[in-house]
């Protein structure tokens, strides 16, 4: 199939403020997947979407990141979007003065060529569909990107980016969080009305919670940078039964977590005097 | 007397223009004593900025250029503007005005619009009582010099009652920067009337050095509302010194809508004072400062008015070198109960050699009154960029939203659709150069 994508993540590691989070991350994705990546808060997940996307905090120090054959890591964030990479973050930024409609047509004239940009007339009736579709208050196409939004409204607000701009890899970290369950089944409704063989999913989230809704395909367990183990939605079934710890166990961590650890004291090699400010 | 005036000008100068434009006796001896306070008077201390240390001494002369009879003997980039202004409509060309109209129908309703030169010699009773009243010759050297040399300028003047619908225009163009450039306008909205004026300070041409030393004045009395607005996009030899200054009556408005897109240092003080029980006013400047400019933006509201509500906003983006000292002064003096005062002043850096400093002050002699302030210096935010850009826009394209978006919440409140898009331009001309 020419249009179904193929996203290859080989051996990623990544830092934030030179230390080393992302300790090798291997991932295949395709057309038609939806994966999870479930772990405890402070593992990595959110740092593997960063990376992906091309957040300028976010060292790549090895591993490669292949969608369709083209190296992800060569590009902008502006060209990853381009090539079809969605990330609907976990913290959208607020932006006075530009509203959502503006920044919508933005977003979606450049991706396309210039002089043929969407016609203003069908861009609105796009968004009133998909705003519809996704039970969001009409008023919000002309108040300012996420400006007073509360934690719910702006992942809706996501999803609805996402459905307009109609991307082949969707990661979507922590969608879930601060939905009510009536807004959960909406936001899972607009994922599941999207899947289909021309785009995967990487659903990012430490609850079971949003997976009763979308039914992964696969499931990946993070823990301290690494998938530390894999299977199918019959895994998560089982974390949410069991929680994390039969997993530590088995694999004799203790804590989970990366990058909070306090550094181990060296003795420095040459000293100079400390500096006073 | 050895006064050490600096000025280009002498009293003979001074004495000998006004007499061959036939000023009256009033009109030559203030000029003439103001020119004596020039030479005895400091020039303003302004916050954080040595105004010594700019190029404000060049007035150059008064050079009388002549009429035209339409716009379409304006320069081609002015004449799309004003096309649907044909009534209403004053020009001034360097150093004197060179076309106005007034339509029949306002000057039956007494409405007058024209020169001020022209109204000091045939409305002296409506002149000469207002005439550097708001501001006075006596406060600085640049108000003193002012006073001496302005010439051609705007007197508008709205009787009782009379509401104008449509905005009154004004180009202040200089295409010579040997010639004075320092209009004095002048308005003054009788007891229940309201009138719109829009000007455009602009400049084609030049190269030397050259500085507009305008003041502008507006009465506004018991009920009455005006709505100010002006651009300013002076070439970069030009210092542009402005001062603004509205008196208003119980129960008057007052809305500035101010547009600094100079390329070249800029002091523009703005002030209201609320004189009256009920008096508001509403302030919104945008300025841009890029290269090497100095921008000193200063609105200031005082309230004497009981129950008077006055509302401050200044957003200023800085690019380059440039600096920005944004002012905002709210004074509520000893007996203005139930006052109200606003202001909030932000700056937006694009370059890390920009500077920007807010200085909000609250000054307060009354106790019953609320007053609020908000200021913010900062740079555009990483954060917002990697977002936008993760939606496929470039990273110009971002930077231009975000900018954009800074300065909206103050455009897209312009009542007056043609200054909006007026603004909107200047602001594309300057960010996009
Ligand atoms: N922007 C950042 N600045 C500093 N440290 C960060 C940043 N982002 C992530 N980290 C580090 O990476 C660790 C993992 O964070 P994150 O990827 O957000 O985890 P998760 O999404 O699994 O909760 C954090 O504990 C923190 O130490
Ligand atoms: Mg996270």
């Amino acid at each position: 199939m020419s249009n179904s994508p193929k996203f290859v993540i080989d051996g990623l590691k990544a830092s934030v403020e030179n230390k080393e989070i992302l300790k090798g991350i291997n991932l295949e994705i395709n057309g038609g997947e939806v994966h999870a990546i479930m772990g405890p808060n402070g593992t990595g997940k959110s740092t593997l979407a960063s990376a992906i996307m091309g957040h300028p905090k976010y060292e790549v120090t090895e591993g490669k990141a292949i969608l369709n054959g083209d190296d992800l890591l060569e590009m902008e964030v502006d060209e990853r979007a381009r090539a079809g990479v969605f990330l609907a973050m976990q913290y959208p930024s607020e932006i006075t003065g530009v509203t959502n409609a503006d920044f919508l047509r933005s977003a979606m004239n450049a991706k396309r060529e210039e002089g043929d940009e969407i016609s203003l007339i069908k861009f609105i009736r796009k968004m009133e569909g998909k705003m519809g579709e996704l039970e969001i208050n009409p008023e919000f196409m002309h108040r300012y990107l996420n400006e007073g939004f509360s934690g719910g409204e702006k992942k809706r607000n996501e999803i609805l980016q996402m459905a307009m701009l109609d991307p082949s890899i969707v990661i979507l970290d922590e969608i879930d969080s601060g939905l009510d369950i009536d807004a959960l089944k909406i936001v899972a409704d607009g994922v599941n009305n999207m899947r289909n063989e021309e785009r995967g999913f990487l659903i990012i989230t430490h609850y079971q919670r949003l997976l009763n809704y979308i039914t992964p395909d696969f499931v990946h367990v993070m823990m301290q940078g690494k998938i530390v183990k894999s299977g199918g939605p019959e895994l998560a079934e089982r974390l949410e039964n069991e929680g994390y710890d039969w997993i530590k166990e088995e694999l004799g961590i203790e804590d989970e977590t990366v990058g909070q650890e306090e550094e181990d004291f060296k003795m420095p090699m040459n000293t100079v005097a400390p500096e006073f400010k | 007397m050895t006064t050490q005036i600096v000025l280009p000008i002498d009293q003979n100068e001074v004495r000998e223009n006004s007499q061959s434009k036939n000023e009256p006796e009033w009109l030559s001896n203030l000029r003439l004593e103001a020119l004596t306070l020039a030479g005895q008077l400091e020039y303003p201390k302004l916050e954080k900025t040595n105004l010594n240390r700019w190029s404000i001494e060049s007035y150059g002369k008064y050079k009388s250029t002549a009429p035209i009879t339409s716009i379409a003997d304006l320069p081609e980039a002015y004449q799309e503007a004003l096309q649907d202004q044909k009534d209403n409509l004053l020009i001034q060309r360097n150093s004197n005005v060179v076309f106005k109209s007034l339509s029949d129908d306002l000057a039956k309703k007494g409405v007058i619009f024209t020169d001020l030169e022209t109204a000091a010699k045939e409305h002296p009773e409506l002149v000469q009582p207002y005439f550097m009243q708001a501001v006075k010759k006596e406060e600085n050297k640049l108000t003193a010099i002012h006073t001496a040399l302005w010439s051609g300028g705007v007197f508008l003047y709205v009787p009782k009652n009379v509401e104008v619908e449509i905005p009154l225009q004004v180009l202040f163009l200089s295409e010579d920067d040997s010639s004075i450039f320092s209009p004095h306008v002048l308005i003054v909205a009788d007891t229940n009337s309201s009138v719109t004026y829009v000007d455009h300070v602009t400049s084609e041409g030049s190269s030397n050095e050259l500085v507009h030393n305008s003041i502008v004045e507006v009465f506004v009395k018991s009920g009455a509302k005006v709505q100010f607005s002006t651009l300013h996009n002076l070439n970069d030899s030009i210092t542009d010194l402005s001062y603004r200054r509205a008196v208003v009556e119980n129960d008057g408005r007052i809305e500035w809508i101010i547009g600094e897109m100079n390329d070249g240092n800029c002091m523009s003080d703005t002030s209201t004072v609320l004189k009256g029980n009920g008096s508001t006013s509403d302030a919104k400047i945008v300025c841009i400062g890029l290269n090497e400019q100095k921008l000193n933006i200063t609105t200031n509201a005082t309230h004497f008015g009981k129950n008077s509500d006055s509302d401050m906003i200044t957003r200023a983006v800085m690019n380059d070198n440039a600096t920005a000292i944004i002012n905002g002064v709210t004074k509520i003096e000893h007996g203005a109960k139930n006052a109200n005062g606003e202001q909030t002043e932000k700056v937006l850096m694009l370059s890390p050699t920009a500077r920007g400093d807010a200085n909000p002050m609250l000054l307060i002699d009354e106790d019953e009154v609320t007053a609020g302030h908000a200021a913010s210096v900062g740079q555009v935010d990483q954060n917002q960029i990697y977002y936008l850009m993760s939606r496929g826009i470039s990273k110009e394209t971002a930077e231009r939203l975000i900018i954009y978006g800074f300065l909206a919440p103050v455009v897209s409140e312009i009542p007056i659709k043609q200054v909006s898009d007026q603004l909107q331009a200047l602001i594309e001309g300057k960010l996009e150069r």
